[in-house]
């Protein structure tokens, strides 16, 4: 802080109408992890809603269905998310009504991408994962940047939480770091299990994840959704 | 070398052959672009929002605040949409004026077509995220806080956007400094009773009202309040709640 | 000059003008814990209670899970500090030591006024650049009192006082249901539940309550007095299995020294064993 200014004395502020800058953008937190299994796809992300030091609500999970089988978590700015789900819900109708069939998660993913890169230079600041199962009855996850860059990966976090929950799921999902023991495919129960821990450790130490952690389960059949409570503080 | 040019006909004074540049005043330039309203004038502070049983009751005080000057002390911030909506609105007062005109506009436009059809709780919220979304998309935004409640599908109704486009639904919502300090109560009383009456939510966002009243200092005792159940809206204004400066007598020195 | 020197009383700084040098080319200094935090304080019927949450975070990360932030300054005398942890700690320290000294030298119990303008002092002498806000209380021969001190320097006496990023949810609480001369148990449920405002409403603060009740002869420090949160169970395991480290490849090999020499003494002289 400059106590003095060059001409001796600070410039007096005067009452009235107070300068605030605008900014279009604002951060909303929350957290999303999703893993891809052999027939199945888990994406869960937590439910709070917050703007600085501040809880909006407690009850705003960030994973939206999109198909019967296609699940997109998106977390940043909120108002971004709001309208990209808009929007990818309408393409997505719009696809239905043309071809006479839901559009597959592949095609989702590959949608997702461009509608993001068209919004090159102003983006939407969201963080995207998609949740589904491929067009060979696999599960799959596609992970985003904000401005359309996508690769298919067998797991990944985005948001707040991402750079505590991406190693563990490295770790345990992934196998990374162990020895070549047995790594078997995990079941459906030992995904949700692991997404679930995660969660609850990430709300221990990250101020923007907490109070209600919702796991979808996609399989061909649909959405499961599951919800466990996390920290409120 | 300004610094050391500088000469000091008088402190703080213009440099010979300029203009006198008043502190806190911005220099006109011809060459800068248009701007929009990206500072807001007249202000209205929090919007109170609580959702009850069998309703819905949003509050806000009719103070108009020019800067740090109390300027309007009866401005009314809740607008009445129809039989089951109704919008408070905190932040400019002239964009808020702009917005409920165009609504009323288009309320009456949807009357006309006598079909049975109106603005419910939600196509209304959904339509003001649209257009707060895309005022700041084009850098031009309404600078407001708006809180919808209404009754829909019976059941309450409770919805809040900011002027970035924002936008959520919650059983307590505050804008403004209430988000720091009547927010806390509302969660706490709700928490305590997750089944209010009309009484009950009243009562409670009175209470908030005052302590507003006591810590935000550009509010006012004197506070409109909306309530929103099946049969209809109903608006009390002015609502006076009463403050207790008892404890103002213990203050004695300050140390 | 001698080999090795004390340091210098006071604060180092000399690197002052090269770090703003750092800092124009866009270097970043580095953070330093904050406790954003929610502390708070009131009088009652016979004394003081004072109130803290137990999170320190580093930015948007949790550092400390239970923190303590209520610092003893003398035995009638407490205080809770929020802003940057060190210099909470420190201050609260150093004026801990010269109240102890002013104690030795007086032979008297030291005062809480004296406490207040010894850290307003120092605030006000350091600009606001100690970031330390402060809720300071305690009971001696003039009855029980009550301060807040604000980086800057300026203190308020009250008989209800907030402060950290929680304090506008705990002034909240205590503007909603204070009231002059209340019992012990309704003046620590009223800091409780203003603290745990702060916790479930502020992400800057969370964790658990601890509280100080501060009378004429007796402190009760309770630490902690209630766990607003009770952590989140894990159903999974993720302990390593011995072996869960991967060996690339092993070697053995041997230490080559030399044994330079070799002495042995016996019998001169016996072991001093005293």
């Amino acid at each position: 802080m400059e106590v003095l200014n060059n001409r001796g004395v600070e410039d007096y502020q005067t009452a009235g109408p107070k300068q605030s800058y605008f900014s279009p953008y604002s951060f909303n937190g929350g957290s999303i992890l999703a893993v891809a299994g052999e027939d199945f796809a888990v994406i869960a992300s937590d439910s709070r809603l917050s703007e600085g030091f501040s809880i909006h609500t407690r009850d705003q999970p960030k994973t939206y269905q999109l198909t019967q089988n296609t699940v997109v978590g998106a977390c940043g700015f909120h108002g971004d998310v709001l309208t990209l789900i808009k929007v990818l819900k309408a393409r997505i109708k719009m696809y239905l009504h043309e071809h006479n069939k839901d559009m597959s998660s592949t095609a989702v993913a590959a949608m997702l991408s461009t509608i993001l890169y068209y919004r090159r230079f102003f983006p939407y600041y969201v963080y995207n994962i998609v949740a589904g199962i491929d067009d060979e009855g696999k599960g799959c996850v596609f992970s985003f940047d904000p401005v359309g860059s996508y690769e298919r990966e067998p797991y990944r976090a985005g948001g707040s939480a991402s750079s505590m929950l991406q190693p563990l799921m490295d770790n345990q999902v992934g196998f990374k770091n162990l020895p070549k023991q047995a790594r078997v495919p995990l079941s459906k129960e030992e995904v949700v299990k692991k997404v679930r821990d995660g969660f609850i450790s990430a709300a221990e130490r990250d101020i923007y994840t907490g109070d209600e952690v919702v796991v979808n389960i996609i399989t061909k059949d649909g959405v499961e959704v599951e919800r466990f409570p996390l920290r409120k503080d | 070398m300004e610094a050391s040019l500088q000469m000091e006909f008088w402190r703080n004074g213009p440099q010979p052959g300029a203009l006198y540049n008043f502190p806190g005043s911005q220099i006109w330039n011809q060459n800068e672009p248009t701007k929009r309203t990206l500072y807001p004038s007249v202000t209205g502070t929090s919007v109170l929002g609580l959702k009850f049983n069998d309703g819905v009751v949003i509050a806000g005080d009719k103070l108009g605040s020019y800067g740090s000057m109390a300027r309007f002390r009866d401005l009314s911030r809740v607008l009445k949409v129809n039989d089951q909506v109704v919008v408070g609105a905190s932040g400019d007062y002239a964009d808020y004026q702009f917005l409920s005109e165009i609504i009323e506009q288009r309320v009456i436009e949807e009357e006309c077509l006598n079909d049975g059809f109106g603005y419910t709780p939600s196509s209304l919220f959904s339509w003001l995220t649209r257009v707060m979304y895309n005022r700041r998309s084009n850098i031009n935004p309404l600078w407001n806080t708006y809180v919808v409640a209404g009754w829909e599908n019976n059941a309450p109704f409770l919805g809040y956007v900011d002027k970035i486009g924002t936008a959520y639904q919650a059983p307590t919502i505050s804008s403004g400094y209430g988000a720091y300090i009547a927010q806390p109560l509302l969660r706490d009383a709700l928490e305590k009773k997750p089944n209010m009456n009309v009484k009950d939510a009243i009562e409670t966002i009175d209470r908030c009202m005052k302590v507003l009243y006591y810590r935000d200092a550009r509010s006012l005792n004197k506070y409109e309040l909306a309530i929103v159940t099946k049969d209809g809206v109903e608006i009390r204004s002015p609502v006076t709640s009463q403050p207790n400066w008892e404890i103002a007598h213990l203050i004695k020195g300050y140390e | 000059m001698a080999a090795v020197e004390g340091p210098m009383p006071g604060f180092s700084f000399e690197n002052c003008i090269r770090n703003r040098h750092l800092e124009k080319i866009g270097h970043k200094a580095p953070t330093a814990y904050k406790t954003g935090t929610t502390i708070a304080g009131i009088i009652y019927k016979d004394g003081v209670v004072l109130g803290a949450d137990t999170r320190a975070t580093e930015d948007t990360v949790v550092a400390d899970k239970n923190c303590s932030k209520i610092h003893y300054l003398a035995d009638n005398m407490y205080c809770c500090g929020a802003g940057t942890a060190a210099d909470t700690e420190m201050t609260t320290q150093m004026i801990s030591s010269q109240l102890e000294l002013h104690k030795l030298n007086t032979g008297r119990k030291p005062r809480v006024a004296t406490a207040n303008r010894l850290l307003k002092q120092m605030l006000f002498r350091y600009q606001g650049h100690i970031s330390a806000a402060l809720v300071l209380g305690g009971v001696d021969v003039t009855g029980p009192h009550l301060y807040s001190i604000h980086p800057h320097g300026s203190t308020d006496k009250l008989p209800y006082v907030t402060m950290g990023s929680g304090s506008l949810a705990a002034m909240a609480t205590f503007e909603d249901r204070f009231k002059p001369n209340m019992e012990k148990d309704e003046a620590m449920k009223l800091v409780r539940d203003a603290i745990a405002a702060g916790i479930f409403n502020d992400l800057g603060s969370g964790s658990n309550v601890d509280i100080c009740v501060i009378t004429k002869d007796k402190v009760e420090y309770l630490r902690p007095f209630d766990e607003a949160n009770i952590k989140g169970k894990r159903e999974g395991n993720y302990g390593y299995k011995r072996g869960s480290t991967a060996v690339v490849s092993t070697e053995v090999k041997k230490i080559p020294f030399e044994v330079v020499a070799t002495q042995v003494v016996s019998g001169t002289e016996a072991m001093d064993t005293a």
